[in-house]
């Protein structure tokens, strides 16, 4: 067992005695503020169950997922609830749906799912749905407002005129370098039913976007990229504290564009490159981005891992859970009004494995 | 070197033959006469170093073939057995640095190949069997892989 994963299950340790005090000792170890109580909650997203044949799956992809599902049970005190953020399954089947949603049953809590293109695109969403309920929808949690968004939708004409059958329309979104692929997209129907949820809301209140793609413009030939972006933060811009939190790029990303931070979880199947790494096209990845360590794929779990996040007075400091490796935490500094990596954010901080070429 | 009537057949068996019954020394410029003989009948015009615009794109559209057949098995599934895809680690067959090849790939304490990787690829998260090093499918692989990062300058070694 490595240091990192000792030092995972010290903190989940100090986490079970923190538990054995006094609610207000936790409070104050929570260091709340204000009228907004401090809260936790998990964030497990891509995991990407693919099956093979039968009742076999891609055994890297199962495993990851399943550990992620065992470290958070292991989390003390509990988390509110729990966020998965999209991609359950590599080609939308019903089979990985039931499996992925099998080993998701382990986790101990309340579990929420955001929608990816992988559940999608071969029967539009229909099982998942059916299994999980809307696409789309919002929620209220101790004085912050959520709102899960379908936001991998795209161009009617791509996806219902351009394929032979659905499962070439899903193996053409799978592709991630499709040069044939669409834009994702939340669509006009979405941002009128998103305007009106958030017209009931107080410009006080904290909102938190849960989507699967990036609600900004970041690759576009990957899809780390919302078509219709700016719609969406258009109307996040009258709130005083934004976030979005978005799966489908595999990788730590953070950024703040005006009032909205954004951040991205690390999926459990695979890691993706930074944009940076294709040579031929250029790319926005976001300036403040301090990059997840490039990935040894002798480790099969590298560059993966999952997420805890602390509210904190409405702001997220993102705690990422990575195998052994240094687990990350980028946290919103009121001081600069930006997100900032507590320990890498300096460029004197850097180490050689976050340089990616 | 495509110029209508050229039989290298018939000029290499004569070689060949020469060369079994005579010395090396002999042989060797034998065969050098024979072939040079053996050019000079196909054309007086064409020169070893000319070449056109047309070989030029022609030579081109042969290697740009092997690329996309290189493209098409980044993407297919059937390299492996568990029908994962090189690119669904590598879009674009990013992160496969091959300009840093031959290098010292600490994770297995030795310097290694492209070639190599490609198939600790396919023997690993693919679960599939390793290919031969000099075939069409591995040189397919690298065309596309190279092809994907043209440009760079190279780093051997680096890591």
């Amino acid at each position: 067992m490595s240091m990192n994963r000792r030092a995972f299950l010290k903190t989940t340790g100090a986490g079970l005695m923190a538990a054995a005090f006094p609610l207000s000792l936790v409070k104050l170890a929570f260091g709340g503020e204000g009228s907004i109580p401090d809260f936790t909650f998990g964030y497990i997203s891509d995991a990407h169950i693919q099956q093979i044949k039968g009742t076999r799956f891609v055994r890297n992809w199962d495993m990851g997922l399943i550990r992620a599902v065992r470290e958070a049970n292991l989390l003390t005190p509990r988390p509110d609830f729990f966020m998965f953020g999209g991609d359950l399954a590599q080609l939308g089947k019903k089979e990985e749906l039931d499996h992925g949603l099998e080993i998701m049953s382990n986790l101990r809590g309340k579990v929420r799912y955001v929608m990816g293109e992988h559940d999608y695109y071969l029967d539009l969403g229909k099982y998942w749905q059916e299994k999980l309920g809307p696409s789309y929808y919002s929620f209220d949690h101790k004085g912050v407002h959520f709102v899960v968004l379908n936001s991998i939708l795209t161009y009617d004409k791509w996806t219902y005129e351009t394929w032979p059958s659905p499962m070439d329309r899903m193996l053409a979104m799978a592709r991630l370098d499709n040069p044939k692929g669409s834009p994702f997209m939340v669509g006009e129907e979405q941002i009128g039913w998103l305007k009106k949820d958030l017209a009931k809301i107080n410009g006080n209140t904290p909102v938190v976007v849960f989507s699967h793609s990036p609600i900004q413009k970041i690759f576009k030939p990957w899809n780390f990229w919302t078509q219709d972006a700016e719609k969406v933060q258009a109307l996040l811009k009258p709130f005083e504290k934004a976030t979005v939190i978005y799966g489908h790029v595999h990788q730590i990303q953070y950024n703040q564009i005006g009032n909205i931070t954004f951040q991205a979880v690390m999926a459990t199947a695979w890691p993706w490159p930074y944009p940076e790494t294709y040579s031929q096209l250029t790319n926005a990845l976001p300036k403040i981005t301090v990059p997840m360590n490039r990935a040894d794929p002798f480790f099969e779990r590298d560059a993966t891992g999952w997420q805890f996040v602390d509210m904190k007075s409405g702001n997220t400091a993102m705690d990422y859970q990575l195998p052994d490796n240094q687990n990350r935490t980028v946290m919103f500094d009121a001081a600069t009004g930006k997100p900032k990596d507590v320990k890498y954010q300096d460029d004197s901080r850097r180490i050689p494995p976050q340089t990616h070429f | 070197m495509t110029a209508g009537g050229f039989r290298p057949k018939p000029i290499f068996e004569i070689a060949r033959r020469v060369l079994m019954r005579n010395s090396k020394f002999f042989s060797s410029a034998c065969l050098a006469s024979l072939i040079g003989l053996g050019f000079l009948a196909i054309s007086f015009s064409i020169q070893a170093d000319d070449f056109t615009e047309g070989d030029l794109k022609r030579w081109n559209q042969e290697f740009m073939s092997v690329v996309e057949k290189g493209s098409k098995l980044f993407h297919s599934a059937e390299l492996g057995t568990n029908k994962v895809s090189c690119d669904q680690c590598h879009p674009n067959a990013a992160n496969t640095h091959p300009e840093t090849y031959p290098k010292f790939q600490q994770q297995l304490g030795r310097v290694i190949t492209l070639s190599e990787m490609i198939n600790w690829c396919i023997q690993n998260p693919l679960e599939g069997e390793p290919l031969p090093l000099d075939g069409a499918k591995m040189t397919a692989l690298l065309s596309y892989i190279t092809w994907e990062r043209r440009g760079v300058p190279l780093a051997p070694g680096k890591h």
